[in-house]
């Protein structure tokens, strides 16, 4: 049930991707997604598709991945999407029934929309894709950490993620075990009215929710039993270091930024 | 029907045509015979519970084909006709506590018979009957399974399914994390069930003295294939198979072989006492053969 779903899966390698920091990858994914919204000319969305492309390159996984990741996805892109082309009027009308107008803006704003969602979702399945869950984590509370100042539980916050992150195979093992027993007891998913759905759902949820309380009780003591108080004074196993790709791929987003600002500038 | 239930040149794929690919079955040819019980052992990771899922089609084979009952099963098959079989063959999986989910322990063993279409009444009394056969005891019916001890929720679970009254019953390790007179119990009630109603039952599991005690065939897997099946003393038998396969012998042939290779004698050659009882029986008919072998030398 749950071997179609690419969204946050990790595939080990070594390529260049593979061995960015993981608070570089974190940054540059928002950074890239911030700067996909300064994109409004054809130009600028053809230099950062190119950009995704190097990228997806350099990572070594192969492209049919990616549209693979993208397939699940496809019907709010087209939701979205058609939306857009619908009820954004301007410019040449191309066609008119009713109410219905399709106009040169709403096509061009349509295509910018798809591409924009299209390259967000690429760039965080890199992102995803080449990053193990708890190098994402150790990341994500390198990047929290200032915070902490603020009153900001960053460790916690941090800890959470981890354990979730380690929990969600698991967690969909589990589910798998518990609704293969109930299949066998006679319940089928994958039949009747979206009532009946949803109440053969009944028997696997439960299960679900007192064995991850059950396990959230073992593993709190078995926590505290190894002497874990909290996140002060704690040393760190797995040290973060940035090294020269980093600032390579910083210098490469940079680049690609200002080509951005210039087109929005001389010709958009 | 002597076998109900025949696997021909069976593969199955993980994630098949995905990056993430694994082969767990390859070209698994096998039956299991009716009325009788059927071991499978393996270590860990040779593709046990993936053959298990196939026999009441919570996996279809990726290639090759299963019968089950004389219907057959391909990669094919349209889920909408297989849940009459999954009544005629039932799985008690592993830890199987952990499917309980209704109010009461009642109303959760009669859950696998209602979704059968038994109606409520009868329902409750099949519930009823296999609640006393697990061992329950009946003040605990309208408890919340949640509100019982591992074992008990482990024997409500079983009931669970003997509610669903299968021809074949396979049983996944179901006595893992029992206590020892749990175990006995458990697996005598089921042996006990398979005498008097004929059942099928196919055993999972990694103790050799249940295999060696109970079992009339054995299927030996290693890395997805069958490797071997035959006779528990056939299994045995082939010492060094055992070995290469990381499986053992059950304690008693153990023992005897201990005691040929620091005596120096081959009653492993002349005998193979499986059991605990054929193991006695052989320590006394030694016993006697030497009185006898004394009182003839005194005589002379």
């Amino acid at each position: 049930m749950f071997d179609k779903l690419l969204l946050g899966r990790y595939l080990q390698g070594n390529s260049i991707i593979h061995e960015l920091d993981p608070r570089t990858k974190l940054l540059g994914s928002f950074f890239f997604i911030v700067i996909v919204f300064l994109a409004n000319h054809w130009l600028a969305y053809l230099l950062l598709a190119a950009f995704v492309f190097f990228v997806i390159k350099l990572s070594n996984i192969s492209i049919s991945y990616f549209l693979r990741g993208i397939r699940p996805m496809l019907w709010i892109i087209m939701f979205t999407v058609i939306f857009q082309m619908l009820f954004t009027v301007g410019g040449t009308v191309y066609f008119q029934l009713g109410p219905v107008t399709i106009t040169s803006l709403g096509v061009i704003n349509a295509i910018y929309i798809f591409m924009r969602l299209v390259l967000i979702i690429m760039m965080s399945t890199i992102l995803t894709l080449t990053t193990a869950p708890l190098e994402l984590t150790d990341g994500i509370e390198h990047l929290l950490r200032p915070l902490t100042r603020l009153g900001f539980p960053s460790h916690e916050v941090a800890l959470m993620l981890s354990i979730a992150l380690r929990y969600v195979p698991t967690l969909m093992d589990e589910a798998q075990k518990i609704m293969n027993a109930q299949r066998a007891r006679g319940v089928e998913f994958d039949e009747g009215s979206f009532i009946d759905r949803v109440k053969a759902m009944v028997p696997i949820l439960i299960p679900l929710f007192v064995s991850a309380f059950n396990r959230a009780d073992e593993m709190a003591i078995a926590m505290e039993a190894r002497g874990y108080r909290g996140g002060e004074g704690r040393t760190k196993y797995r040290q973060l270091k940035y090294s020269k790709i980093d600032a390579y791929a910083l210098l490469i987003l940079l680049l690609v930024t200002a080509a951005l600002i210039a087109i929005r500038i001389f010709i958009g | 029907m002597d076998n109900p239930i025949v696997f021909n040149n069976v593969d199955h794929i993980y994630n098949a045509g995905s990056p993430f690919a694994v082969s767990a079955l390859k070209n698994v040819n096998l039956s299991i015979p009716k009325g009788k019980i059927t071991a499978i052992i393996g270590h860990t990771g040779s593709g046990k519970s993936t053959l298990i899922q196939h026999l009441n089609v919570l996996l279809r084979p990726t290639h090759g084909t299963v019968k089950i009952n004389d219907v057959e099963i391909t990669a094919d098959s349209k889920n909408k006709n297989l849940k009459a079989l999954r009544k005629q063959v039932s799985v008690v999986f592993q830890f199987p506590e952990s499917q309980l989910f209704e109010e009461t322990v009642l109303k959760d063993v009669m859950f696998g018979p209602l979704n059968f279409g038994v109606s409520e009444e009868e329902a409750e009394r099949i519930a009823r009957e296999k609640l006393s056969l697990v061992g329950l005891p009946e003040n605990l019916y309208d408890r919340s399974p949640f509100d019982l001890s591992g074992g008990q929720m482990r024997r409500v679970a079983i009931a669970g399914v003997l509610a669903l009254e299968p021809s074949v019953l396979v049983l996944d390790e179901p006595t893992a994390g029992l206590d020892p007179a749990g175990q006995k119990y458990m697996l005598e009630m089921f042996v006990n069930l398979h005498r008097q109603q004929n059942l099928t039952l196919v055993l999972v599991t990694h103790q050799m003295e249940d295999v060696a005690l109970y079992a009339d065939n054995v299927i030996v897997m290693e890395n997805g294939t069958v490797v071997k099946t035959g006779e528990p003393l056939e299994i045995f038998k082939d010492e060094d198979k055992l070995e290469t396969l990381q499986l053992s012998l059950p304690h008693s042939l153990q023992f005897f072989k201990d005691i040929d290779t620091q005596l120096d004698t081959t009653y492993i050659k002349e005998t193979q006492p499986i059991t605990v009882d054929q193991l006695a029986d052989e320590i006394v008919k030694i016993k006697q053969s030497r009185t006898l072998k004394s009182e003839v030398s005194q005589n002379v």
